[in-house]
């Protein structure tokens, strides 16, 4: 297996994105990231799409044979990878292996999603199809609701409060603040989250990531060509994904993210390395309860502690183990497909010291990408490691 | 495609009758094919008990597409007596009694109208456990 690189990163704004269509998306942020890579458009051998409802609410189907069309790299191997919230986090993963298994040099990697176009209880209904069909769904369950309900056990178990939750919410959104990709760029108070509307009781309005639009791209090739192209060139080093229980109720523990730990435990294996090497990472914070349990269970806070070190102001862009400094799902935007790509970017940036006003304090070696599927039954989990430093 | 998926599993949605890996003990609401957790293939039939507790439970406000008429609705996390856990709708509380850890039972209630078949849903919630 060869070691594989990322040479190059882009992305759309995130938001509410006017006038602009799925295609015009993806085809803005390929071409951020091959411009960032110094790559020419008939160099690309081979590009892996992540997205999860063209079909459904965009009336397009065969999405990666149409961005070929759009952005020229004729005659370019293309795949559409859906694997619900963590199609983006599938589609590199599946790049990933092409290249590192030699058939593949030069592959793009995007993913995106056209949301806000769609009625949001339209919405509602399709995410909500991904829960098991006869013994979820029937029952008239959202993933909201399923969010709620964790929530309620985490403050039940750990002593979880509102407060800690609403805290996680205002961390992202002063990060959002300062990236200009973000969605929302709105400050928040620990005050004004806890009375924002309540969707799904104890779940509110603020605690849950918005609808949005947006693309998110990476070009990745054989590590040892990555500096023919560019400087501080950044390996995937891990790659684990894991799959869980369809049915929340059905699992060992509804308070334990199986996939997340055992996708985990995958990657560092592959990446020779333990939680205590990681210097920042992204989490999916669809909800903001999520970014708790996850970081848990992807090995960074010990089962029922990750609250205390928000606490403590660890997972600031200025902590000790920065968490979403893009703002993650709550602020940068939730454009569904997008999501598992613009971690990495974000952790791209975030390693080669490009990020701007929301650069973490720490000089960053290595970085984790946790994207999660369904309800948290499929999870993909990148490591990515600065080959300059 | 609705039609037979609610058919399929009437037995489970009026009466709670399901089966178990006669190996590992899993529960499934309908017979599969294969255990889930075991990977094996033997089962029985089993009817669950009707009375167990709320582990957690939330309200519906924003509902998928044939929900959406009844919304606000609760739903629940229940544990049933035997260890059991599965997912349904709440009915019939007040908002003393819905408090996390609340004993509940099983009745048999409407619970949608199919929007393309016309068909009227029948299967179980929970209300609270009396006495
Ligand atoms: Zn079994």
């Amino acid at each position: 297996m060869r070691d594989v690189a990322i040479i190059g990163v882009g992305m759309t704004k995130f938001g509410r994105l006017e006038g602009k269509d799925l295609m015009d998306l993806l085809a803005e942020a390929s071409l951020n990231a091959m411009k960032d890579a110094n790559v020419e458009n008939k160099e690309i051998d081979a590009v892996y799409v992540g997205n999860m409802l063209s079909a459904a609410i965009n009336h397009q189907t065969a999405i990666a044979s149409s961005l070929v069309d759009r952005i020229s790299i004729f005659p370019a191997a293309a795949d559409k990878v859906e694997n619900g919230p963590a199609s983006g986090g599938s589609a590199v993963k599946n790049g990933f292996l092409a290249v590192a298994s030699g058939v593949y040099d030069l592959v793009l990697v995007v993913g995106g999603e056209k949301m806000t176009s769609a009625d949001t209880d339209v919405l509602t209904d399709y995410i909500a199809t991904m829960t098991h069909p006869t013994a979820e769904y029937v029952h008239g369950i959202t993933l909201p609701a399923l969010a709620a309900m964790l929530m309620r056990i985490y403050m039940q178990r750990y002593g979880v409060t509102e407060r800690h939750i609403a805290m996680v919410a205002v961390k992202n959104h002063k990060n959002g603040m300062k990236n200009p990709y973000a969605h929302i760029h709105r400050e928040i108070t620990i005050e004004g989250a806890m009375q924002s509307v309540m969707i799904s009781d104890p779940l509110r309005l603020y605690y849950t990531c918005p609808i949005s639009d947006g693309a998110a791209a990476v070009i990745l090739c054989p590590a040892d060509k990555a500096e023919e192209y560019r400087d501080k060139p950044v390996k995937i080093i891990g790659v684990g994904q894991a799959t869980d229980v369809q049915c929340v109720h059905e699992r060992e523990d509804p308070a334990v993210l199986k996939s997340c730990r055992i996708a985990a435990e995958k990657a560092y294996k592959m990446a020779g390395i333990t939680p205590k090497d990681i210097d920042v990472a992204e989490v999916h914070d669809a909800f903001e309860i999520l970014e708790l349990v996850e970081s848990e269970d992807v090995g960074l806070f010990e089962k029922g502690k990750a609250h205390l070190a928000v606490e403590k102001g660890v997972t600031e862009i200025d902590g000790e183990m920065p968490i979403n400094p893009s703002g993650g799902l709550k602020a940068r935007g939730h454009p569904v497909g997008a999501t598992g790509v613009a971690q990495i970017v974000e952790l791209v940036w975030q390693l080669r010291g490009e990020a701007g006003e929301r650069q973490i304090k720490k000089d960053a070696k290595r970085a984790l990408a946790c994207n999660f599927g369904g309800f948290g039954n499929n999870t993909v989990i990148h490591i990515l490691e600065a080959m300059w430093k | 495609m609705r039609v037979p998926r609610y058919w399929r599993n009437k037995l489970f949605r009026y009466r709670l009758v399901g089966w178990r890996c006669i190996n590992c003990g899993a529960f499934h609401h309908f017979k599969p094919l294969v255990c889930k957790r075991c990977g094996s293939r033997g089962f029985r039939e089993v009817e669950l008990p009707k009375t167990g507790k709320l582990l957690a439970y939330t309200v519906v406000k924003i509902a998928p597409a044939d929900f959406k008429d009844k919304a606000p609705y609760l739903i629940g996390l229940v544990e049933l007596d035997d260890g059991t856990r599965i997912l349904a709708q709440l009915t019939d509380f007040s908002q003393d009694e819905l408090k996390d850890g609340a004993r509940v039972e099983a009745v048999l209630r409407k619970i949608r109208e199919d929007g393309e078949s016309g068909i009227i849903e029948y299967g179980y919630k929970f209300r609270p456990l009396v006495g």
